[in-house]
């Protein structure tokens, strides 16, 4: 029988290889991006295996929720990146300093 | 083992090998590719976790939808490979680390100690006539009606903004606004002149209708 805690330790390692890919892929937004939305994933994966374990529905809702915003996020984060590809012709996060920060 | 925990350890090692090739694959169309693999497998576990219309919507809208959407730019996109993967390596040292230790923090914590089946039990099983679907349906549209426009609002607000981040206007375009078209009035364009009509001496048999411009 699987119990709660096997879900909530690969929620965890998938946010972990997440976190991970962040720290790898510094140079390529879009594997940044893709890096984030394993993230949503594995949070996702949490509030599920909990709404699961404690018979509440609400947890879904949630899981719902953060699709949606997730959705959008995605969509803008990718015509945001298409803008930029268009004016500098590169992606690299090493090239997008113009803001001097 | 039965053989629920089987098909849990199965599809844990699909998702947790599609996330590291969604790190780590060469080419974007691959980790895009792999992240719909790791996509999926989460759908199968959801269901495993009955919750059977969160997973068909996972499925729907991100591999449907948004990995879709990732695919096109990733294709539309000339990315210099080779520059992208300088000095990929280098923060593996300590990357690794905090992914490490993160792992163990979250096992420590997360462990069967406080989140066993003796400590949290099993989940009690449904009737025979439930209906995950219609119970989300009936919590969303009561509970959460409020929360459920402000999503459709954000959801418009993203629309907006994604066209109008790409859309552009070409200098060469014969595009003419229909609004001002309508708007043109005869003496904007059209001016009239009185004049006496003129005889040509060379033309006489022709018709003198160009004469009057």
């Amino acid at each position: 029988m699987i119990s709660l805690s096997h879900y909530l330790v690969l929620g965890g390692i998938l946010f972990a290889i997440a976190v991970l890919g962040i720290f790898l892929n510094r140079k390529n937004v879009i594997i940044l991006l893709m890096a984030i939305e394993l993230m949503l994933l594995a949070v996702n994966m949490n509030f599920v295996a909990f709404s699961h374990y404690l018979g509440d529905i609400h947890g879904q809702i949630f899981v719902f929720f953060i699709l949606t915003v997730a959705a959008a996020e995605a969509a803008i984060g990718l015509a945001i990146l298409v803008v930029l590809f268009r004016s500098l012709h590169t992606i690299n996060v090493d090239d997008l300093d113009q803001l001097k920060g | 083992m039965t053989y629920t925990t089987a098909i849990f350890y199965f599809f844990a090692a699909i998702l947790v090998f599609a996330g590291l090739r969604v790190i780590t694959a060469r080419n974007p169309v691959h980790a895009a590719l792999y992240l719909v693999l790791a996509f999926f497998t989460a759908a199968g576990l959801w269901i495993l976790l009955e919750a059977e219309f969160l997973a068909i919507t996972l499925v729907l809208v991100y591999v449907g939808a948004v990995m879709v959407l990732f695919l096109f730019v990733v294709m539309m996109l000339d990315i210099n490979l080779e520059k992208m993967r300088e000095g990929f390596w280098d923060y593996l040292p300590l990357a690794g680390i905090v992914a490490v230790l993160l792992v163990v923090e979250m096992v420590l914590i997360l462990g069967s100690r406080h989140f066993g089946l003796e400590v949290m039990g099993a989940p009690a099983p449904h009737a025979a006539d439930y209906s995950n679907t219609k119970e989300l349906g009936r919590v969303l549209y009561t509970d959460y009606v409020y929360a459920f426009e402000l999503a459709a609002v954000i959801l418009l607000v993203a629309i907006v903004a994604a066209i109008a981040l790409t859309l552009r206007h070409r200098k060469d375009s014969k595009f003419i606004d229909p609004a001002v078209q309508v708007k043109v009035k005869r003496n904007d364009r059209l001016r009239i002149v009185k004049m006496q009509a003129e005889k040509r001496p060379g033309v006489e048999g022709q018709d003198s209708g160009e004469a009057g411009t």
